[in-house]
């Protein structure tokens, strides 16, 4: 069967210049794969490529794709200009769960890429920006062939659609000294509980998982995550007073000066000193955990060992009321026993059902808590108010407030409970 | 199993992964003690047992072919360990225990046309969405941006030149899969979307895309005789929500689908809360194959920022110091009445203070 070859002068620019080129990798396939099922629809992948190239337009469409017993999990794709690239006219992704941390063996992605390159077209990127392995471009037929293999030996579909999607965690306690968390075990406690909205997608939108180790949040869980969960610490942070001069030793006779003015004057609470005898002090009651100091010195300076997590929700990106972070709703939460993370895991539940009944359509999180107000979400959840919720205190007036005895009574109940416990 | 049999799924779910974790990093799960950046792309930790894990970090063009993923996992397994981490960012990392195994493994590398770096105070691979070769909605191409933008910035990623850590982003319509960056190059239609009213009643469900438009300008009506949606142009933002939903109301447009670029999007607590990245430039043309117009802004901000930021500003710590007037001064940016924002919480943006540098 001789394969068509399309003219491709635009995709063809892009084999220049020193980056390793995905066109590069394409037209391998193309040319050299022994299978003329892969080259013909690699071949006919690049002519359409090319067609949007010259007249800048997408010409994938979407429908309805996916395999025995689930309805998610993959993105379909249909081609508009199938007639005139018709090798490549089905060519779905398949959307995988990558392991906790973006871990793998060779030998798993060897096993992984053999069993894409019999059913699929031979191209694969780890990961898409919602977190899956992406396995891109397979026939309707094909999906099912390849995921029943790949099934079998211990990988299952990620979300797809208005459901919970796949989770993502930073690399975390696996090789960061940062890390206040097992952001794997958290991770995996999660999303693992809602497989079933995973696969099923009949939530309003979507809901994300995200857990960052540390508050420096490399996960970008605030920000994309409808559940942000980051590790943090209550105790105070260690000093290594040796390493912290011999950071200052360093940089020579103005080491000093240098971390002055780049690592203490950052101090967003003007927590740190350094003293005269070049030791640091640090007023932990007024640390915020922003984690400047211990980037700029790791060798010296570390999280302390009273670990937990810091939640937030409702964190999502543009549409459709505009760009959301997630809100605190657990300022600090211990993460040991079976029954912290059960407990987690039931607040996700909730947070999930209480949005499952009161979101609208495409709604998220965040915009529904933007609609109902933070105080109306807590009560749905069964969460008690607290002030590291709120940058500050409302500054408006114009607001009923007959019910401020009882409230201020339920704040000296709490009080007086946790001072009891 | 009987062909005709179709098979129940195993929902397994996320996988664990300790059992592809290199073994020093399972051994020393949650205690190490400390990191150094021997060089750019090298990262070495150290346990609180004394144990070292070196890390080679790898830049990638991230649309992997079969090829490409094979030769990735020879290189680990010769001359690393045998296990492979992927960052966020879709680079490549390989986990050796022995310092000695560090250079070979990075010729091997480099050999074969893969780029070290990528760590600290570099800029990192560029987050990267779907674009022409997969999404449904796309203004323009992801991959091609990208590795137009890497091939120009790959002495960025490979050094370690930057005041700190860069990330930019793409995203190929303004949903913004991309997420926030220091830098964000970003689709931004400018025409509302042309209609095609034969399509409308049979394809789209016409009360969802009306709920859909954040601007309520979309509303059922009545066009050559059949039920369609049509726009109030005047109220239009020409964001594309209407797009997913209802294809016959196509936003992208060869001529007027144009990049935009914004800065200082971070997402770490350090030193500031977590900030959302801000408008600097619009209008770039969006300009396959190669797109110089857009990669020159990011050229232009990149250098602006290594002039003048100080050591561990991130690009917003940078322009909160400096003030934006300084930052469209320094980079020769036009501003206009497009960067004032109109959107809720707007009077927030607003500066209701006499804090001006002369």
């Amino acid at each position: 069967m001789a394969k068509k070859i399309y003219e491709t002068p635009m995709l063809d620019e892009l084999e220049n210049g020193p980056w390793p080129s995905f066109i590069s990798g394409i037209k391998k396939l193309r040319d050299d794969h022994p299978d003329e099922r892969i080259q013909a629809v690699t071949s006919s992948l690049l002519g359409q490529l090319e067609h949007s190239y010259e007249t800048r337009k997408g010409y994938w469409k979407g429908g309805t794709v996916s395999v025995f017993g689930y309805g998610g999990g993959i993105i379909p794709r249909f081609s508009e200009v199938g007639a005139a690239f018709p090798e490549s006219k089905e060519f779905h992704t398949i959307r995988v769960q990558p392991p906790a941390g973006n871990h793998y063996t060779t030998d798993m992605l060897r096993q992984l890429g053999d069993s894409w390159e019999k059913y699929g077209s031979g191209l694969q990127t780890f990961h898409g920006q919602t977190g899956n392995i992406m396995f891109i471009g397979t026939t309707t037929e094909n999906t099912q062939h390849f995921f029943d293999e790949i099934n079998g030996y211990g990988w299952d579909l990620g979300g797809a659609g208005p459901c919970v999607r796949t989770a993502m965690s930073c690399v975390g306690a696996s090789r960061c000294e940062m890390s206040c968390a097992n952001e794997h075990g958290i991770h995996r406690h999660l999303v693992n509980n809602f497989t079933d909205d995973v696969h099923r997608p009949a939530l309003p939108y979507k809901f994300k998982f995200k857990v960052s180790g540390c508050p420096n949040d490399c996960q970008n869980a605030i920000e994309r995550a409808d559940m942000a969960i980051i590790g943090t610490w209550r105790d105070d942070m260690k000093v290594d007073q040796v390493e912290f001069k011999n950071y200052l030793d360093a940089k020579g006779e103005n080491g000093r000066q240098y971390y002055i003015d780049n690592m203490t004057s950052r101090c967003p609470t003007n927590a740190l000193t350094i003293n005269d005898d070049d030791t640091l002090t640090v007023d932990n009651r007024n640390c915020v955990r922003c984690m400047h100091c211990l980037n700029v010195m790791p060798k010296a300076l570390h999280p302390g060992d009273d670990h937990g997590v810091t939640v937030l929700v409702g964190g999502k990106r543009t549409l459709k009321i505009g760009d959301l972070m997630g809100t605190v709703v657990i300022p600090f939460k211990r993460m040991e026993t079976e029954e912290d993370y059960e407990s987690l895991v039931e607040l996700a539940e909730e947070m999930i059902d209480f949005w499952a009944e009161n979101g609208l359509e495409h709604e998220r999180t965040g915009e529904m808590i933007e609609r109902i107000g933070l105080v109306n979400y807590l009560e749905g959840i069964g969460l008690e108010v607290d002030p590291n919720m709120v940058s500050s205190p409302r500054q408006s007036s114009y607001i009923r407030m007959d019910g401020w005895d009882e409230e201020a009574e339920k704040w000296f109940d709490r009080k007086a409970e946790a001072a009891n416990a | 199993m009987s062909a005709d049999k179709p098979r129940s799924p195993i929902e397994s779910g996320c996988p664990d992964g300790f059992q592809y974790m290199h073994p020093v990093m399972r051994k020393n799960y949650g205690a190490w003690k400390f990191h150094e950046h021997p060089k750019p792309g090298v990262l070495r930790h150290v346990g609180f047992s004394g144990d070292e894990i070196w890390t080679v970090r790898v830049g990638t063009q991230r649309i992997l072919d079969i090829f490409s993923l094979r030769e990735l996992c020879d290189i680990g397994d010769e001359f690393a360990d045998g296990f492979i981490h992927f960052t966020i960012r879709s680079n490549v990392e390989y986990m050796v225990a022995d310092p000695a195994k560090v250079e070979p493994l990075i010729k091997a590398i480099t050999d074969k046309g893969y780029i070290v770096g990528g760590t600290k105070n570099s800029v990192t691979m560029l987050s990267h969405t779907q674009g022409w070769l997969h999404c449904d909605i796309p203004g323009t191409d992801a991959s091609g941006v990208v590795k137009s933008m890497m091939d120009e910035l790959i002495d960025e990623f490979r050094e370690c030149n930057m005041p700190n850590r860069v990330h930019i982003t793409t995203s190929c319509c303004q949903i913004n899969c991309g997420g926030q960056g220091d830098i964000a190059i970003n689709v931004q239609h400018t025409k509302p979307p042309k209609i095609n009213h034969d399509l409308v009643s049979n394809v789209c469900e016409r009360p969802s895309v009306v709920a859909r438009c954040p601007v309520a300008a979309i509303r059922p009506a009545m066009v050559n005789g059949k039920p369609s949606l049509e726009v109030d142009e005047k109220k239009c933002i020409c964001c594309g929500a209407c797009f997913p939903p209802c294809p016959p109301m196509q936003i992208n447009d060869a001529e007027h689908s144009k990049l935009a670029v914004w800065v200082g999007g971070n997402h770490s607590n350090a030193r500031s809360k977590p900030t959302f990245q801000k408008l600097v430039a619009a209008g770039i043309p969006n300009n396959p194959p190669r797109w110089p117009e857009a990669t020159a802004i990011v050229k232009n901000i990149l250098q602006a920022y290594k002039n003048d930021a100080k050591d561990w500003e991130r690009i917003n710590d940078w322009i909160e110091r400096i003030g934006w007037p300084r930052f469209f001064e320094v980079t020769n940016l036009p501003f206009t009445k497009y960067h004032i924002d109109n959107w809720r919480g707007a009077r927030n943006s607003l500066n209701a203070s006499t804090h001006i540098r002369f």
